[in-house]
């Protein structure tokens, strides 16, 4: 993996490997808060931010503390310790600095802690094995490709209010259908890049 | 399943823990309230795994694991906890059961292991665990607490096992790398071991929870 450089795996991130349409990582929050474009667009901004940061703070903890000292084991814990810490730590940051991006995005950040996109990223960078270039590459793919999917998902879902859908289906049911087509589109992507 | 049911209520009779709740708590967890078709938690892993049915059992054996040990200690400890703190500590004993699934399957399955990818260490993240640790255990003894675990982690362990089956099925034609249908007569339909094909599946299955159990619903309004 150490030769494929950064900017591949940033456009595989995003398109062929779209870690919410391959991978299905952070399905909740993309099931739960895609009603409407504008909550979906903050909630989307605040994933990437902290998954980009997250995954540089794994990398560099993982490599020169777990590794070193054969504690590779805990890598579980240490990294969802990790990304606890550090929305908490935005979040108080957020708030200080700034009250207006924090009306717009505090209520997001508690939700990010427990967004499994989050901890999937800095697990699949261990598995593997990017280096730290390739880790933030990564990480800001990730990070926007799962943004673009629950805009694409949000904006979908507001029509979708026009239409008559059968009464099982309403609700849940009838945005996963609609997610399928959407992860059937972004194959069309997969002969582009690929990562594996 | 009436074994189960039979076997979980004598043992909690016979400790006098949890008042004949036992049976009760189970049919909440397993059924009424099915973590995934009805309450729709947890669902990331719910995809990613089912694409075969072997994945879809070790997955809903690991949920089961976690969610039986971590309620079952978080139930134990809740007076201790001091209510500020029971996020984190709740959190660590999760990861520590999630740990030592993934220990244990390292050690003795490492094919598994490897298919299973980051899945296993994200249990953690989901939500079903830390919903029941929070919703549940932190409010009741322990033995009613492991049967809420177990009915939870059984629940959605047969709702994966259901996903897995169908769409190893219409993918491959078999059923746990035996052949079923033959390749004489029905293609394979890649599209079912793919991304989409989960999306489609577990639409299907929830649409399908709500088909059966919508008369119900309404005749309780």
């Amino acid at each position: 993996m150490s030769d494929t450089s950064a900017w591949v795996i940033f456009i595989a991130a995003i398109f062929t490997n779209n870690i919410l349409l391959t991978n299905f990582l952070g399905m909740c929050s993309f099931i739960a808060c895609s009603g409407q474009i504008k909550t979906s667009l903050g909630l989307g901004t605040a994933v990437t931010f902290v998954m980009v940061m997250t995954t540089m703070l794994n990398y560099v903890i993982y490599h020169f503390v777990l590794v070193p000292y054969g504690l590779g084991h805990l890598q579980f814990i240490v990294f969802i310790a990790v990304i606890a810490a550090f929305v908490q730590l935005v979040e108080m940051f957020v708030e200080r600095f700034s009250p207006k991006l924090y009306f717009a995005l505090g209520i997001f950040l508690p939700l990010i802690t427990v967004n499994c996109a989050i901890l999937g990223a800095s697990l699949f960078m261990i598995i593997r094995e990017y280096t730290f270039v390739q880790s933030v590459g990564f990480g800001l793919g990730a990070g926007i490709g799962w943004a673009v999917a629950i805009l694409m998902l949000a904006g979908l879902r507001q029509k979708m209010r026009y239409s008559h859908v059968p009464k099982a289906f309403e609700g849940v049911p009838i945005a996963m259908i609609v997610t399928g087509v959407l992860a059937m589109a972004f194959m069309g992507f997969a002969g582009m890049v690929s990562i594996q | 399943m009436a074994d189960n049911q039979q076997m979980m209520c004598g043992s909690c009779g016979s400790s006098g823990l949890c008042g004949g709740k036992g049976l009760v708590t189970l049919k909440e967890g397993a059924w009424t309230n099915n973590p995934l078709a009805i309450q729709v938690l947890g669902i990331c892993s719910a995809l990613a795994v089912t694409n075969r049915l072997a994945n879809s059992l070790v997955m809903g054996a690991a949920l089961i694991f976690v969610c039986v040990g971590s309620n079952l200690i978080v139930s134990l400890l809740r007076k201790y906890t001091p209510h500020r703190i029971r996020m984190v500590a709740e959190v660590a004993i999760i990861a520590t059961f999630v740990i030592l699934f993934d220990q244990f399957l390292k050690a003795f399955y490492v094919e598994m292991s490897d298919q299973l990818g980051p899945y296993v260490g994200l249990i953690i993240t989901n939500c079903i665990v830390m919903g029941r640790a929070e919703a549940f255990a932190l409010q009741n003894p322990p033995m009613l607490s492991i049967v809420d675990g177990l009915a939870n982690g059984l629940g959605y362990a047969v709702a994966l096992a259901i996903i897995g089956f169908f769409r190893e099925l219409l993918g491959t034609g078999e059923i746990l790398g035996h052949e079923v249908l033959k390749e004489a007569w029905y293609t394979p339909n890649q599209l079912m071991i793919l991304a989409p094909g989960a999306f489609f599946a577990l639409g299907m299955v929830i649409a399908a929870f709500n088909a059966v159990k919508g008369p119900e619903a309404e005749e309780k309004k």
